[in-house]
């Protein structure tokens, strides 16, 4: 697994976690600053083309950081499933990025620029804040009334690469190119509306151009690592619990889980449509076998407690699963020991309408079902009362590492 | 630089102690430069902690804070709350708050060695400074409203997001100046 994001809590405890969050803060304050973000009159002449300082800024961050970030991931330095990347909800996205390009050229700051404005003692960054904490006090106290609508077109974790169905590599030239091309832009708009001579602008910012769009090809040719390659890195330490049996839970484990609700439990079905409509256990979701590492945006998205059980017939699929989850980072996932044939095992046995069918292949269901019920058994979801089973507690919940909430908090 | 800047100094001689402002003042880098060091910043940010950058949600919290001082009880029924402040939850508690103190610390750090730390109000030349404040009032409280609806600002949404590829970013970033070109001939004489 890459080294990066750290756990940053638990190599440094709280404070020290804190501390390295306000070294950033430190940092980000600094870069606003020298570029000129406390003068709101600065900020608003964006908006008149004269001074096209806060594109040029916000577009030169915007692609610096990507392309470390995803140079980085290529590397296998930094793992992107452990980065907060702001799930999409489309419209309210939208709705509020207009309002707040409103109060953008009414007020003459964002939030991040009006604390350095503050800081720098500008009254209007004092003023601007002050309205900006009204205007947050004021969203808490009425989102409530149009809640629906803030929580519409919600897609996940959705990224450009996914939107437009191509790699990451292409999507970063493509913006990289798209930035430079805007940059341009900008300069033309500052000529004619601001009378700016571009003759006296430095020369290196082409040298700077030049590389950025070197390094972009460069990531873009290294590639992003598949599942497949990053399974092959943690290969050998994750083949091991496999054979110790670490990671397959018992079926009287799994209906534990499911009836504990402190623990949030996401069963994968990873078997074919036909075996799922004749029999499921109750709650579980099914996915064709092969496609768990889809599933990896939203299940980066559910809580610290979640246990994820794979769950094939035997073990085969859901152990396949469970490589590609586990390659992908995603944490305290077990298999179903045994699989469902185990599961019906243990709480189908007097159930005579079942009948045994153990001529079966490997992977495939050994009982003969009358009807195809899905979770309308009784053995779908057995009382844990009336099964008296005895089982080794496998799952040990791990706390979850990389970043959990993000887009300012 | 043809920015429009006009300064006015507030009356009754409010003035910072000497030691603040000794520095000699010093130009503002190129925005392509200061954009590269935001940029590296940011990246930092992500692969060291897997978080962004952000500031509105910090300023959530604080806003929160008082809330649950003043009124817990509303705070526990009211869903949004609840997520920051409910039950023994210390709004307070949370990376983005270590951030923007530090972010404060580094902007005022970066006006004090560039000389740039003064009492002033930026504006346009048509209006009062007094205006010029109710302006960045109102345009604070809508910019607010707007950070928390797109659940994020400038900074969360737009750069941090923006660096991932998040298409709800995109989205938004392009949402912001679309709202600020739309509204910006209409409110012309606060800035020209």
């Amino acid at each position: 697994m890459p080294p990066f994001p750290l756990d940053l809590i638990g190599l440094l405890t709280k404070p020290g976690a804190y501390l390295v969050y306000a070294l950033i803060g430190f940092g980000f304050g600094y870069a606003l600053e020298i570029s000129g973000f406390a003068i709101s009159s600065k900020l608003a002449a964006q908006f008149y083309f004269k001074d096209m300082t806060v594109l040029k800024v916000m577009f030169t961050a915007i692609v610096v950081a990507m392309v470390l970030i995803f140079g980085a991931t290529a590397l296998g330095l930094l793992d992107y499933n452990l980065i907060w990347v702001n799930p999409t909800y489309l419209w309210p996205g939208i709705v509020g990025g207009l309002i707040m390009g409103v109060g953008f050229i009414v007020g003459g700051f964002c939030p991040g620029t009006s604390l350095v404005a503050l800081s720098t003692f500008k009254l209007d960054g004092l003023f601007f804040t002050l309205g900006g904490l009204f205007g947050i006090f004021l969203f808490g106290e009425t989102v409530e009334y149009f809640d629906e609508f803030w929580h519409s077109s919600y897609m996940g974790r959705f990224t450009l690469p996914e939107l437009f169905n191509t790699s990451y590599g292409v999507v970063i030239v493509g913006v990289v190119l798209m930035a430079l091309f805007m940059f341009w832009g900008a300069e033309q708009l500052e000529h004619i509306f601001g009378k700016k001579d571009l003759k006296t602008e430095p020369r290196r910012r082409y040298t700077g151009a030049v590389a950025l769009l070197a390094v972009a090809l460069l990531v873009a040719f290294i590639g992003q690592p598949t599942t497949q390659s990053r399974w092959v890195k943690i290969a050998s330490a994750k083949e091991a619990l496999l054979k110790e049996r670490t990671v397959q839970i018992h079926p009287a484990e799994l209906l534990s889980l499911v009836h504990d609700h402190h623990i949030n439990v996401i069963l994968l079905d990873m078997r074919s449509e036909a075996d799922y409509n004749l029999f499921h256990i109750d709650g579980s979701q099914r996915h064709d076998p092969g496609t768990a590492s889809e599933l990896v945006p939203d299940l980066r998205l559910e809580p610290a407690n979640t246990v994820i059980v794979t769950i094939s017939n035997d073990e085969g699929a859901a152990t396949d699963a469970w490589k590609n989850l586990t390659a992908e980072s995603i944490q305290n996932v077990y298999i179903l020991e045994g699989g469902l044939n185990n599961w019906l095992a243990t709480y189908a046995h007097e159930d005579e309408s079942l009948i045994p069918n153990p001529a079966t292949g490997n992977d495939q269901l050994r009982f003969i079902f009358p009807a195809a019920l899905g979770s309308r058994y009784n053995f779908s979801d057995p009382d844990p009362e009336e099964f008296e089973v005895e089982f080794t507690p496998k799952v040990q919940l791990q706390t979850k590492r990389g970043a959990t909430s993000g887009g300012c908090g | 630089m043809t920015t429009v800047t006009e300064t006015q100094e507030p009356k009754r001689g409010l003035t910072l102690p000497k030691f603040l402002t000794s520095r000699p003042t010093r130009p503002y880098v190129h925005p392509y430069l200061g954009g590269a060091l935001l940029g590296v910043v940011l990246f930092l940010a992500f692969f060291l902690t897997g978080n962004g950058l952000g500031a509105s949600g910090g300023l959530n919290r604080f806003i929160v804070f008082f809330q649950d001082l003043i009124a817990p009880d509303h705070v526990d029924i009211t869903p949004y709350l609840i997520t920051m402040a409910g039950g023994d939850l210390n709004p307070l508690d949370n990376w983005i708050i270590p951030m923007i103190i530090g972010t404060l610390f580094g902007g005022f750090f970066s006006g004090w060695r560039n000389g740039r730390l003064k009492i002033e109000t930026n504006k346009g030349p048509q209006i009062s400074t007094k205006s010029r404040w109710a302006f960045a009032f109102i345009g604070g409280a809508i910019m607010g409203y707007g950070a928390r609806f797109a659940r994020g600002c400038t900074s969360g949404q737009a750069l941090s997001g923006g660096a991932v590829l998040s298409v709800g970013s995109w989205f938004f970033m392009f949402a912001v100046f679309a709202g600020g070109y739309a509204l910006a001939y209409f409110v012309r004489k606060l800035w020209n």
